[in-house]
């Protein structure tokens, strides 16, 4: 008898209030239940979340590293994209 | 005895083989991440045990540590129940063991955040959490395996069957029960039994399991009496230290 594997889920991981989930690593789990638990087990061990998302692998679609100068290298060129063409009037300390 | 004493050493006791027995799981567990989530629970045993026996050592007043009442005791002089001495068995069976378990502990350390004994509230204030977990964890398993397959079905009953006389001995009523009660240390255990059972009951008919009928209820793990099983346990857990008197890292 073959021995099934059970799936793999991605974990994401909020470690503050006010900050967003975080890829953090993946784990095998036999539903989405029992990934939240494996996940809180594996990954916030040392109090490093206080949220904590499970999500298929198999739900993600990912870019390919085929893809990556059609993606992403067309931006490399394009400067005026950067928010630096502009004067930062003075005393305005939080923009 | 002092009460307070012979109720630290209990439930220290109690952790203490539990955690030496779910530690056996370690690099054994069916998957990996079971492994952590049991290795996880052991330790959470193993710290509420090294609190209570600690404080049992300084009540005795002997100059016995936690390492001392740990490692140097005989099996006589061990008050666990035996439900925690118990093989492991299979993975249902060590669920089975780890769910009546955890619904029996997390109201006793409920309970014992109000007790009178300031360090014996702090430590159930600490425990009950954990134990919340470790029966979250236990009762997923047992719906999972119990609803399951027909294999895991079968393992599952089988399981609760064979673990269910046991269960009553952790609402044993006695000396100890009686005087902790009358001094406001800890509540008696047999009186939270309904609401135990009641959860039990009900993870159970979720799971599609049957609660088996109460019959034969083995007991003497409080007075010393214990199964064959805790004196392997034992010569395992202590080697090192009698071997090797006072051992550090």
């Amino acid at each position: 008898m073959s021995r099934q594997q059970w799936p793999l889920w991605e974990v994401f991981v909020r470690a503050r209030r006010g900050l967003s989930h975080t890829h953090v690593g993946s784990l095998h789990a036999p539903d989405a239940e029992l990934a939240l638990r494996n996940a809180r087990d594996l990954y916030t061990r040392r109090q490093e979340g206080v949220s904590i998302w499970v999500v298929p692998a198999t739900a993600i679609t990912a870019s390919s590293p085929d893809e990556k100068d059609a993606f992403f290298d067309p931006a490399a060129d394009k400067v005026y994209r950067h928010p630096t063409f502009y004067e930062v009037p003075e005393g305005v300390a939080h923009l | 005895m002092n009460p307070t004493y012979a109720l630290a050493l209990r439930h220290g006791d109690d952790a203490l083989i539990a955690a030496q027995r779910l530690g056996e799981w370690v690099a054994r567990a069916p998957e990996l991440e079971e492994d952590v989530a049991l290795a996880n629970i052991a330790l959470d045993q193993l710290g509420a045990a090294r609190l209570l026996l600690s404080y049992a050592g300084e009540l005795e007043g002997a100059g016995r540590d936690e390492d001392a009442l740990a490692y140097l005791r005989d099996d006589r002089e061990f008050r666990n129940c035996l439900l925690v001495e118990l093989p492991n068995g299979d993975f249902a069976v060590t669920i089975a063991k780890l769910f009546f378990l955890a619904a029996y502990q997390r109201r006793f350390y409920e309970r014992l955040c109000s007790s009178t004994d300031a360090r014996l509230a702090a430590i159930g204030a600490k425990a009950r959490k954990e134990s919340a977990y470790h029966l979250d964890h236990a009762a997923l398993w047992v719906l999972r395996l119990g609803d399951g397959t027909a294999e895991s079905h079968r393992r599952m009953q089988a399981a609760v069957d064979e673990i269910w006389p046991y269960t009553h001995e952790l609402f044993a009523a006695d000396e100890l029960t009686r005087q902790a009660e009358e001094q406001g240390l800890a509540v008696a255990s047999h009186t939270f039994r309904p609401e135990w059972l009641a959860e039990v009951d009900a993870v159970l008919a979720e799971a599609t399991l049957r609660r088996p009928d109460d019959n034969w209820a083995p007991g003497g793990g409080r007075d010393g009496l214990h199964t064959e099983h805790l004196s392997y346990l034992l010569a395992e857990m202590q080697v090192l230290h009698r071997a090797h008197p006072g051992a550090r890292w």
